[in-house]
């Protein structure tokens, strides 16, 4: 168990990403543990086509997914969104050289949130992405799940932009202990 | 003491197929002045970074050799590499740790491995189990003797150098056409 409660469509917006993931022949899958997006990982997983690479910290991931883009391959990266900041300087790798990035973040801090030392990130995700010019396009109810990953999906990997889609705290539903 | 820049042009003069990142500072000039190449990425910033693109280019193209370059301070900030590196266990990749025990870019100040931390120890414990310290010429002839060919298994290499500076040799810091060129070289749409 990854102790949050689930959403009423919980079970279905991971499967609806997974799905965007293999569609856009997504191969390098970077990630730092996060229970929102723990049914997706575990799909990752078990997908042969797809490479699992668990990170110690976020800014590891934009590294990684920049050697994927030069080495030909798609990539995304997920995390929570207290990772966001830890970004910031590694992102100039992105911008610099006019690399795609594709971030799938996980909210917290502002939706029943229980830890108060989930906010000041939280309340400052999108501002951080914007200050390295990564766009935000965020997705707060089931149903918009897909089509948003499918939208910055084309935007990232037929146009060479960076963004990240904001999966709110309010989909995932807020972490209990 | 070896000599970084004599290191680094015996390393690649055999590179063979091998496509190679720099980490930013000395180590970026010192492959410069072996000479520029299309299949070199060169860092100037992203600190922390370089073994990591190595990562993710050594699982993108899993049949070229993906040599990383790079000095101690540039590894000091990036020590969660070797684990995410051990995790992945690619074949291809090889990283050289330029180590002169100092941040020379910044005045010269002593690094942590003045002070005691062993990079080759760091990333044995991080799983890389082929980790190991340079200090002769003998070392860097037999890592250059395998550089072109894929080792099996992820290694690191630490060769002990100069602290001396040498003359700077700065390539392209445009970042866009330096990975534009790259793609090319592998025949991939910028």
């Amino acid at each position: 168990m990854d102790g949050s409660v689930p959403a009423p469509a919980a079970l279905a917006w991971p499967d609806a990403i997974f799905a965007e993931l293999q569609r856009w022949g997504v191969r390098q899958v970077a990630y730092v543990p996060d229970g929102g997006h723990a049914r997706l990982i575990r799909a990752v997983h078990a997908e042969p086509s797809m490479r699992a690479i668990p990170l110690t910290t976020e800014e590891e991931g934009i590294a990684v997914l920049a050697g994927a883009a030069l080495g030909g391959q798609r990539g995304v990266l997920l995390m929570q969104s207290s990772g966001v900041g830890n970004c910031v300087n590694m992102l100039s790798l992105v911008k610099s050289c006019g690399f795609p990035l594709l971030a799938l973040v996980t909210m917290r801090g502002e939706w029943g949130e229980f830890n108060p030392w989930q906010v000041p990130m939280g309340s400052t995700t999108e501002a951080a992405f914007g200050l390295m010019d990564v766009g935000a396009r965020r997705a707060d109810r089931p149903e918009e799940v897909a089509e948003t990953v499918a939208a910055a999906a084309r935007m990232v990997f037929e146009g060479g932009s960076a963004v990240a889609v904001l999966l709110g705290q309010r989909l995932i539903g807020a972490k209990v202990f | 003491m070896l000599d970084r820049r004599d290191v680094v042009a015996r390393l690649l003069k055999d590179r063979g197929e091998a496509l190679v990142i720099t980490g930013l500072g000395a180590a970026t000039y010192d492959v410069a002045a072996a000479g520029d190449d299309a299949r070199n990425f060169y860092l100037w910033g992203a600190m922390g970074g370089a073994a990591l693109i190595g990562l993710g280019l050594a699982l993108a193209q899993p049949d070229r050799p993906v040599v990383v370059i790079t000095g101690d301070g540039e590894q000091l900030m990036g020590l969660g590499a070797f684990a995410t590196i051990a995790v992945q266990a690619p074949a291809n990749l090889t990283i050289v740790v330029l180590d002169n025990g100092l941040y020379g870019e910044t005045g010269g100040q002593r690094s942590h491995t003045s002070g005691g931390t062993d990079l080759a120890a760091v990333a044995r414990g991080c799983g890389i189990a082929a980790a190991s310290r340079v200090t002769d010429q003998a070392g860097v002839e037999a890592l250059a003797a395998t550089i072109a060919t894929p080792a099996g298994a992820p290694r690191v290499v630490v060769i002990a150098v100069d602290p001396a500076e040498a003359p700077r040799v700065l390539p392209s810091r445009d970042g866009a056409y330096v990975r534009g060129r790259f793609q090319a070289a592998l025949g991939l749409a910028a």
